[in-house]
């Protein structure tokens, strides 16, 4: 039997139990992060646009910052049955669409929103086992809750698994 | 002041819509000079979008998009944006090479030239802007990219992330002959620049 294929849109997340897969198309300077209970074979992905939820005035969606989304997708993954003991995290995107010889904040957004995650993870014991993240292209994921495998897939940047 | 891009009412709306209308009418007229030919354009439209409705503008998430991109600075300090689907891309870059359609893939030559016409695209707007506004302001030299849609609109949706839950978006369309271009123009100030070009403009 076939599963559906859940798309994760900019500031977005959600969950999936084997036999659905979740994917996020052209993810550029957003980070992609993808948590595996690999014992009860639990995924969830978020798809980040901003590094923190504190260093912005409106911040009432969770999905759209990397520490608020990594705190919301723990919590929907713990409704369907997922344990904090043993999540694993993948890490894609964060990449740098744009070049400038002033770098910018701004610009440098992708590799931020990179650190903050492996920030926020750190502090809820969640360690990263793989990441394709930075360059200068976009990538599209796919994360299956059957092995926690994350494919990658780019514009002439190559194909992987991870 | 509170201010957010959903927040914004018809009477804002329009303005930028001038803005974005005489921006439009300075380009098709700098690029009819260079081209020595006609070219009409048709009344921008200004969009308000969800992030998650961004990407899926230039014919999906994982279309080839080129995107030129600018640094904005002296009174406002933000960024500019132009993003062209691969078809409009290869129309400008036969428009201003005066040949044929183009089969190839885009090349180094094309890129160069769609930097360019980024460049006076840009330009236009960022004057239109300063002549209403009564702002300087000046853009830097085009960085290109030529990448998946949804990676390349990333860029202008996480900047207006920082100032809202939504993104402001100018379409215009330029045709000469048979060539039809639509550009897909977004203008991102920072919000401190937002605050001062509504103030400047005396709407707020």
């Amino acid at each position: 039997m076939d599963g559906k294929v859940i798309k994760v849109g900019m500031s977005d997340l959600n969950v999936a139990k084997t036999p659905d897969t979740l994917t996020t198309l052209g993810l550029g300077s957003c980070v992609g992060i993808a948590l595996y209970d690999s014992r009860r074979k639990i995924a969830g992905l978020a798809h980040a646009m901003l590094p923190s939820s504190e260093e912005i005035e409106n911040n009432k969606n969770k999905a759209k910052f990397v520490d608020t989304s990594i705190d919301e997708l723990i919590i929907e993954m713990k409704k369907i049955g997922a344990s904090n003991i043993g999540i694993t995290a993948k890490l894609a995107g964060g990449s740098q669409m744009f070049k400038f010889n002033s770098n910018s904040d701004v610009l440098r957004i992708g590799e931020r929103n990179v650190i903050a995650a492996k920030e926020k993870l750190k502090k809820l014991n969640i360690r990263v086992i793989a990441e394709d993240t930075g360059g200068n292209f976009g990538r599209t994921i796919i994360f299956d809750p059957k092995d926690g495998s994350l494919h990658i897939r780019t514009i002439g940047h190559g194909e992987k698994t991870v | 002041m509170d201010l957010d891009v959903e927040k914004l009412n018809d009477h804002m709306l329009d303005i930028l819509k001038e803005i974005g209308n005489i921006g439009a009418g300075n380009a098709a007229t700098a690029l009819a000079s260079m081209i020595d030919t006609k070219v009409d354009m048709e009344v921008p439209n200004v969009m308000v979008l969800e992030f998650d409705d961004v990407s899926t503008i230039l014919g999906g998430e994982e279309n080839l998009v080129v995107g030129i991109y600018f640094e904005l600075s002296g009174d406002i300090t933000g960024n500019m944006m132009f993003a062209l689907d691969l078809d409009s891309s290869k129309n400008l870059s036969d428009i201003l090479y005066t040949r044929e359609r183009l089969e190839k893939e885009l090349d180094e030559m094309d890129m160069s030239v769609l930097s360019e016409i980024g460049n006076i695209l840009a330009s236009s707007y960022a004057n239109s802007l300063a002549q209403l506004t009564g702002l300087d302001i000046f853009i830097s030299i085009p960085s290109i990219a030529i990448d998946m849609s949804a990676a390349i609109l990333s860029v202008p949706a996480i900047q207006f992330g920082l100032i809202a839950d939504h993104a402001l978006m100018i379409e215009t369309v330029f045709k000469e002959g048979k060539d039809r271009v639509s550009g897909n123009f977004f203008l991102l100030p920072e919000l401190e620049s937002f605050k001062k070009i509504l103030i400047s403009l005396g709407v707020v």
